[in-house]
C-alpha cells in the first residue's frame, strides 16, 4: 500500500502569536515554525504502517513557500521515503490545496491519503473531508485508530459522544486525531539520511490547478483580553464570593 | 437568498446545538429551512418544527443517515444544495466531519466555526486557538458555514409552526460503512450546553480521583471536562477535551482544577463568564484568566469545597 501524506509549516505550537499593529495578519516573521502538530501524527502512522510491512512507500507533501522544505525534510528524517513541494509564496486556502493534492493523488496513485484532523494556525479542519470529496474516496476523520484490511481500512473516529468505527473502501482519505499514536523524534542518523532522499519540487501552476482564494481576510484583530481576577485564602472564601459577588452558585 | 441549516441528530433525537446554529442563520437575514436527516427522521422533525425562526422542515430518511455517515450524508445536501446561498451547521463532531465534503463538492471555500455574522458574505472567525480574530468576506455564490455554538444563543425552541416536507433520500454513494460505537452514557448535562463545567487536568494524577470532581459537577448540575492530558493518560474518554482541538465551552461558571492553562486549553474554556482555578502552583498561567484562583493542593480543596457546597 502507497501512502500519501499532507503536512504544513505551521508557527510552532508554543509561541504566543502576536496580532499585527495594521490589522493585516498575524506576525510570523522570526518566528519558530514547525510541522503542524497533527501531521506528525499522520507521518509517524504512515511510517509505522510501513514498519508492520503494511505499507510499502510513503510520499510527503507540502504546499507553502521554499522553507517548507524544512518540514519535508523532518518528515523523511521520520521515515517518508520521498518528498513533493509545492512551491508558492501565496495564501492558499483549504480548498486550493485539497484540489492540488487531488492533482497529486492522480498522479502517484496512493492507497491512502493521510492528514492531520487540523492545520493549528488557520484552525479550519477541511483539507481531509474536501480531498476525499474532490477523489470521490471515503473519509475517516478525527482518526484514533487505522487497521487496514483486505481492501479497506477500519478507522476509530473521536467523536462528541465517544468514539466511533467505521469501514472505509480503500483508497481512502484519513485526517487524525491527537490519540491516534505519539510521534517519534527523528534520530540524528535518520536527519543526516533525510538530506539524501529525494525532495522533488513542482508549482500549482504545473498540476493545473487555481489556487486564487476564495475568502478575503478584511481584517485581524486581538480578541478581547481577560483579566487576572482575585486569589481567594481558602474555599470558604471562594464559596462566599461565588455565591454573593458573581452569583453564579 | 435563502439559508439551509443542517441539524445535528443523534440517535434519532435532535441535539440542543442545532439552537445556536438557527440563531446565526437567522442574522444572515434570509429565511431558514432546517434539513433533519436520520434513519428514522420523525421525532427530530417534530421537534424542529417548533423551532422559532425556521420555515420549512426537510426531512430525509435512509438506513444512511442513521450513523450520520459523511459520504452519504454529503451526497443528500448537495442534492438540496440547489434552492439556498447559505448552508450552516453547528460547529460539531458531525458537521466538522461532513460540512467541508459539501463544500468541496460545491467548488466553494468553508468559513469554519464562526462567531458572528456581520453582513451575509461577511464571518468573523477565531485562528490560532482563538488568539486572533479573522473577519473573513466569501466571494462564493454559496456560503458554506459552521457555527461556533457558544457565540450564538439558542433560537427557543418552541414558538415555531414550520410544516415538515419530506425529500428524496440521495443516493448511498456505498463508500464506507458504520461498525460501532463506543459512546460515553453520563446523567450529567453536556459538556457545550452545561450552565457549570468542572473540568480536571493532569494534577488529577488518576482517573480514580475524578469522582472527588464529580461530587462537586454534580451538587453544582454541572458537565464534567478535562484537558488534553488528562484524556492522553487515559483518566477519562476523549470527549471530555476542552480545548482547541476538542470541544469549546462558554457555561456561567467554569472550575478548572489541576489544569495549568496551555494555550490550546484556553481556547477552549476562555469565553466562560465566571473562571475559577485551582492550582497548587501559583505561577501556572490559568490565574491569569480565572476571576477566582485558589492556590492549593486539589485533593485537599476538591473535598473541602464538596462539603461547603452542602448536601
Ligand atoms: C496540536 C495540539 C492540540 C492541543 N489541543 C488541546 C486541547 O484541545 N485541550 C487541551 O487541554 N490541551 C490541548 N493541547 C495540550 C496543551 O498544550 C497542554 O499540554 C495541556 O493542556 C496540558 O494539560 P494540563 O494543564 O492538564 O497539564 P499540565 O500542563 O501538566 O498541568 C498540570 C497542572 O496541575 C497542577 N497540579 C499538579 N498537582 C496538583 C495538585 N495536587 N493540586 C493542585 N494542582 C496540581 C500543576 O501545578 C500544573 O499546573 C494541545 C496540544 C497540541 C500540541
Ligand atoms: N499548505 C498545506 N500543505 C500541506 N498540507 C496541508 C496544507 N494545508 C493543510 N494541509 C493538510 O490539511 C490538514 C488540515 O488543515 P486545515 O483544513 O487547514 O485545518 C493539515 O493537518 C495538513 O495535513
Amino acid at each position: 500500500m502507497k501512502l500519501l501524506c499532507a503536512v504544513k509549516r505551521v508557527v510552532d505550537y508554543n509561541v504566543k502569536i502576536r496580532v499585527k499593529a495594521d490589522g493585516s495578519g498575524v506576525e510570523t516573521a522570526n518566528v519558530k515554525m514547525s510541522m503542524n502538530p497533527f501531521d506528525e501524527i499522520a507521518v509517524e502512522e504512515a511510517v509505522r504502517l510501513k514498519e508492520a510491512g503494511k505499507a510499502t512507500e510513503i510520499v510527503v507533501v507540502t504546499v507553502g513557500p521554499t522553507s517548507a522544505q524544512e518540514t519535508l525534510r523532518t518528515a523523511l528524517a521520520m521515515g517518508a521515503d520521498r518528498a513533493i513541494l509545492v512551491q508558492t509564496d501565496a495564501e492558499v486556502q483549504p480548498l486550493a490545496v485539497a484540489k492540488i493534492l487531488k492533482a497529486l493523488a492522480e498522479k502517484e496513485q496512493p492507497q491512502a491519503v493521510l492528514l492531520g484532523k487540523q492545520a493549528i494556525d488557520d484552525d479550519s479542519n477541511q483539507t481531509g473531508q474536501m480531498l476525499a470529496a474532490l477523489l470521490g474516496w471515503p473519509q475517516g476523520t478525527f482518526a484514533s485508530k487505522v487497521v487496514p484490511g483486505d481492501g479497506a481500512l477500519t478507522v476509530t473516529r473521536e467523536i462528541d459522544g465517544g468514539l466511533e468505527t467505521v469501514e472505509l473502501k480503500l483508497p481512502a482519505v484519513v485526517t487524525t486525531d491527537l490519540r491516534l499514536n505519539e510521534p517519534r523524534y527523528a534520530s540524528l542518523p535518520n536527519i543526516m539520511k533525510a538530506k539524501k532522499k529525494p525532495l522533488e519540487t513542482v508549482t500549482a501552476d504545473s498540476l493545473g490547478v487555481d489556487v486564487t482564494p476564495r475568502l478575503t481576510t478584511l481584517k485581524v484583530a486581538e480578541p478581547p483580553s481577560r483579566k487576572a481576577g482575585v486569589k481567594v485564602p481558602d474555599v470558604a472564601a471562594l464559596v462566599d464570593r461565588l455565591k454573593n459577588e458573581a452569583k453564579v452558585i | 437568498m435563502r439559508t439551509l441549516v443542517i441539524a445535528d441528530i443523534d440517535g434519532g433525537a435532535l441535539k440542543p446545538a442545532t439552537l445556536n446554529a438557527v440563531t446565526a442563520a437567522r442574522q444572515i437575514g434570509a429565511p431558514v429551512d432546517l434539513l433533519v436527516a436520520a434513519g428514522s427522521a420523525k421525532a427530530a422533525a417534530d421537534a424542529a418544527a417548533t423551532i422559532a425562526g425556521v420555515d420549512a422542515v426537510l426531512a430525509a430518511e435512509a438506513p444512511a443517515y442513521e450513523h450520520a455517515l459523511a459520504e452519504p450524508l454529503a451526497a443528500l445536501i448537495l442534492s438540496l444544495a440547489g434552492g439556498y446561498t447559505h448552508i450552516l451547521a453547528p460547529a460539531t463532531a458531525s458537521a466538522k466531519n461532513v460540512l467541508p465534503r459539501v463544500a468541496a463538492l460545491l467548488d466553494v471555500a468553508q468559513v469554519s466555526d464562526i462567531v458572528a455574522v456581520e453582513s451575509p458574505d461577511t464571518f468573523v472567525r477565531p485562528i490560532y486557538a482563538g488568539n486572533a480574530l479573522a473577519t473573513v468576506q466569501s466571494s462564493d455564490a454559496v456560503k458554506v458555514v459552521t457555527v461556533r455554538t457558544t457565540a450564538f444563543e439558542a433560537a427557543p425552541a418552541t414558538g415555531g409552526a414550520a410544516q415538515v416536507r419530506p425529500v428524496e433520500a440521495a443516493g448511498d454513494p456505498g463508500l464506507s460503512r458504520f461498525v460501532s460505537a463506543q459512546i460515553v452514557k453520563s446523567e450529567r448535562p453536556e459538556l457545550t450546553a452545561a450552565r457549570v463545567v468542572v473540568s480536571g487536568g493532569r494534577g488529577m494524577a488518576s482517573g480514580e480521583n475524578f469522582p472527588l470532581l464529580e461530587k462537586v459537577a454534580d451538587k453544582l448540575g454541572g458537565a464534567v471536562g478535562a484537558s488534553r492530558a488528562a484524556v492522553d493518560a487515559g483518566f477519562v474518554p476523549n470527549d471530555y477535551q476542552v480545548g482547541q482541538t476538542g470541544k469549546i465551552v462558554a457555561p456561567e461558571l467554569y472550575i478548572a482544577v489541576g489544569i495549568s492553562g496551555a494555550i490550546q486549553h484556553l481556547a477552549g474554556m476562555k469565553d466562560s463568564k465566571v473562571i475559577v482555578a485551582i492550582n497548587k502552583d501559583e505561577e501556572a498561567p490559568i490565574f491569569q484568566v480565572a476571576d477566582y484562583g485558589l492556590v492549593g493542593d486539589l485533593f485537599k480543596a476538591l473535598p473541602e469545597l464538596d462539603q461547603a457546597l452542602g448536601g
